[in-house]
């Protein structure tokens, strides 16, 4: 398939990028600002001979994800705040037995109902540390059309390569943006599997890892017959609470990701050669973002920025290095401040932190983050 | 047992964990046997748990097994089933985990249709938990949650998913293991929602609570109480007062399948039809 040009919204652009990604099974409950995501699937699904089930309810969809994952097929399912609460319990428990698929939040503004239809960012904390536990979670969002469908692909990708599952934050206003995007052909694009047991059933352990602290998967059904379980477990897969087993596994399953930190974490910057001052920002205020900072420059100001497009892992060490020859990060965010807080963990008060808060269901726009730019140098 | 059933069983996993009197190992054992009899290959099949006393039972059965979060086994069974319609997909659950806080699941599996056999452990309390009151805990009796007597009426949850629309709805009790091998053993083979409920004694929890003397006396208390369908239907109406129907309530193999229903779907789809 060659290079395409077509019109697309974000949330179709996720269910463009999990097609080509080799995602065959989408078990989901439909909420705005998402649901064109499992609109989406369900047409496109079969045409491929994938599966689509709108469930019960979020904490079913994300159980029949895992379940389907384990019977072999690369699942997604896709929600907003109020769902990603629901799914909590069931992504804590995929972290736990390794079990890669993609989790969609396309935020809206909480807490609780909130606004339906307005963007908001506030489920980025809730992405890290929403599960009950010492989870670790890989997260990444994009901040336009493109970015959506690539980094749809990334986080299949991420999730078979690290045996985890994947978060990928969109705000409202990604998903509901309208772009003409590109697409690139199948023969372009880069897809990873996950790690399936060469070995003979009866030497299989499942979660046996190999030297890069990932173990192979096998699909139910292939004569591996093995058993999972959310409970602390040995290499077996059968439930073992005994110290120091129990860190052992803890540790690895944050190692298993830290240790790629490198791979994992996606960065852009740009002016930051001479930069004083940074404006530091993500997803669908990110435009708002990069077009003050091009205004800030014509005026000859010293400023560039930075585009977090992973969120989780925290880039803390590239941060702290940025921090360390800049004056002040300016952080706009439709929050109080989640990520802000994360920023100023990372940067151990080697700059000045100043946040940009707008949390009445409207978008961050470029002059408010201009004038206080111009507030600052 | 018999030597040709040891091999469904991961023998370094046991003796189980059960306290003595615990009627979950009948029932368990009754299920490897109906597999046995009905011949499921073992590479094919995947048995699927939620959280509690009766959920512990896959550990023990040497299949593709899976022990999810309480109440939701159902949700990740029909993620497997959907995946891989050619796997026999067994759904082992508790009256606590299946009928109160999967309930969800249980009515929509139903509705649905799709292939699962989901077997559920009644002992009428919470086992795992110490005792507290489930859905299915009889008008009166004691629970640590309703010391004074419990007022939350019971479902008959056979009468359940059957107004939810599954298609195999059997009842059977650990006394009566012949016949509760036989009924699992015709829902496995079940094109369709297969629905076991099972009578099971939790002397520990709801026995000690409850005036049984031991877990024989409960076992005799389900040969007393309950009657078969074909006998229950001629009983008067007198007669039938405070009587548990088993063997096979309710058996429709017309409705199709979910799975065979969505490969419909693939096959429009992938003509490009929008129907
Ligand atoms: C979300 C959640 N809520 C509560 C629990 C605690 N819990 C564990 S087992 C159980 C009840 C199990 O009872 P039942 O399903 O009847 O099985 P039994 O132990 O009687 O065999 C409860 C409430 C849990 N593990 N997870
Ligand atoms: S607590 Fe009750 S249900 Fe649980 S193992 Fe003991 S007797 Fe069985």
């Amino acid at each position: 398939m060659a290079e395409k040009q077509i019109l697309l919204q974000g949330n179709e652009a996720v269910v463009e990028g999990a097609i080509a990604a080799g995602c065959r099974f989408y078990a989901g409950y439909p909420i705005t600002p998402s649901s064109e995501i499992a609109e989406g699937m369900a047409r496109r699904l079969p045409q491929v001979g994938g599966k689509f089930i709108q469930m019960e309810d979020e904490i079913g969809g994300m159980a029949a994800t895992i379940g389907a994952s384990l019977a072999g097929l690369k699942s997604m399912t896709a929600t907003s705040g109020p769902g990603f609460s629901l799914k909590q319990e069931n992504i804590g428990f995929a972290v736990m037995t390794e079990i890669p698929c993609v989790i969609v939040n396309v935020q809206r503004m909480g807490p609780s109902t909130g606004l339906p239809t307005s963007p908001g960012q506030g489920d980025m904390i809730q992405a890290r540390f929403g599960t009950h536990g010492d989870s670790s979670i890989i997260a990444l969002t994009p901040s336009n059309v493109k970015e959506a469908f690539d980094l749809t692909i990334k986080a299949f990708n991420f999730a078979e390569r690290f045996r985890s599952p994947v978060i990928l934050l969109l705000d409202e206003i990604v998903g509901h943006m309208r772009e003409n995007v590109k697409l690139p052909g199948a023969d372009e694009i880069e897809i990873i599997n996950r790690k399936r047991p060469t070995c003979k059933p009866e030497e299989y352990f499942p979660y046996q890892p190999d030297e890069d602290l990932i173990p192979p998967i096998a699909d139910y059904g292939t004569g591996y017959r093995f058993h999972i379980t959310g409970l602390y477990h040995d290499k077996t897969g059968f439930p073992k609470g005994q110290s120091p087993m129990i860190s052992d596994l803890l540790l690895r399953l944050h190692d298993k990701i830290l240790k790629y930190q490198d791979e994992v974490t996606l960065i852009e910057s740009k002016y930051l050669d001479d930069a004083e001052i940074v404006v530091l920002s993500y997803g669908g205020i990110m435009g708002s973002a990069i077009s003050a900072v091009e205004s800030a420059r014509k005026e000859g100001k010293k400023v560039g920025w930075i585009k977090l497009i992973t969120i989780w892992p925290f880039p803390d060490q590239y941060l702290l290095e940025v921090a360390k020859k800049v004056k002040a990060f300016i952080i706009p965010e439709l929050n109080l401040g989640q990520i802000q807080r994360e920023v100023q963990r990372a940067t151990l008060g080697k700059a000045e932190i100043i946040g940009l808060h707008r949390v009445d269901g409207d978008i961050i726009r470029p002059e408010e983050i201009l004038d206080k730019i111009r507030e600052v140098l | 047992m018999n030597a040709n059933l040891l091999k469904y069983f991961r023998q370094d996993k046991l003796p189980h964990i059960w306290c003595p009197g615990c009627g979950h190992g009948i029932i368990m054992g009754a299920l490897v046997r109906a597999i046995d009899k009905v011949g499921l290959e073992q590479d094919k099949t995947v048995i699927v748990s939620g959280i509690g006393c009766s959920s512990r039972a896959p550990g023990y059965m040497n299949f593709d097994t899976l022990h999810t979060t309480h109440g939701r086994a159902i949700a990740f069974a029909t993620g497997i089933k959907m995946a891989k319609p050619e796997l026999n997909v067994i759904v082992v659950t508790g009256d606590g985990d299946g009928a109160a806080i999967g309930g969800n699941h249980l009515i929509h599996a139903c509705r649905r249709n799709i292939g699962l056999t989901v077997i559920m452990f009644n002992n009428n309390i919470y086992g795992m938990t110490s005792g507290q009151y489930s859905p299915l805990t009889p008008v009166g009796k004691k629970a640590t949650t309703a010391p004074y007597g419990n007022i939350d009426p019971e479902f008959d949850i056979c009468n359940v998913v059957k107004g939810a629309g599954a298609t195999f709805i059997a009842r059977g009790t650990a006394y009566h293991v012949k016949q509760l091998i036989d009924i699992i053993a015709r829902g496995l083979t079940h094109d369709g929602f297969a629905f076991i409920e099972t009578l099971t004694q939790c002397p520990i929890n709801y026995g000690r609570r409850n005036k049984f003397a031991d877990p024989v006396e409960m076992l005799m208390w389900q040969k007393e109480v309950t009657v078969s369908k074909e006998v229950y239907d001629k009983l008067s109406e007198e007669e039938k007062a405070g009587k548990i129907v088993t063997g096979i309530l309710y058996h429709d193999d017309t409705k199709i399948e979910y799975t065979k229903a969505y490969e419909k779907v693939i096959e429009l789809a992938r003509k490009g039809g929008q129907k």
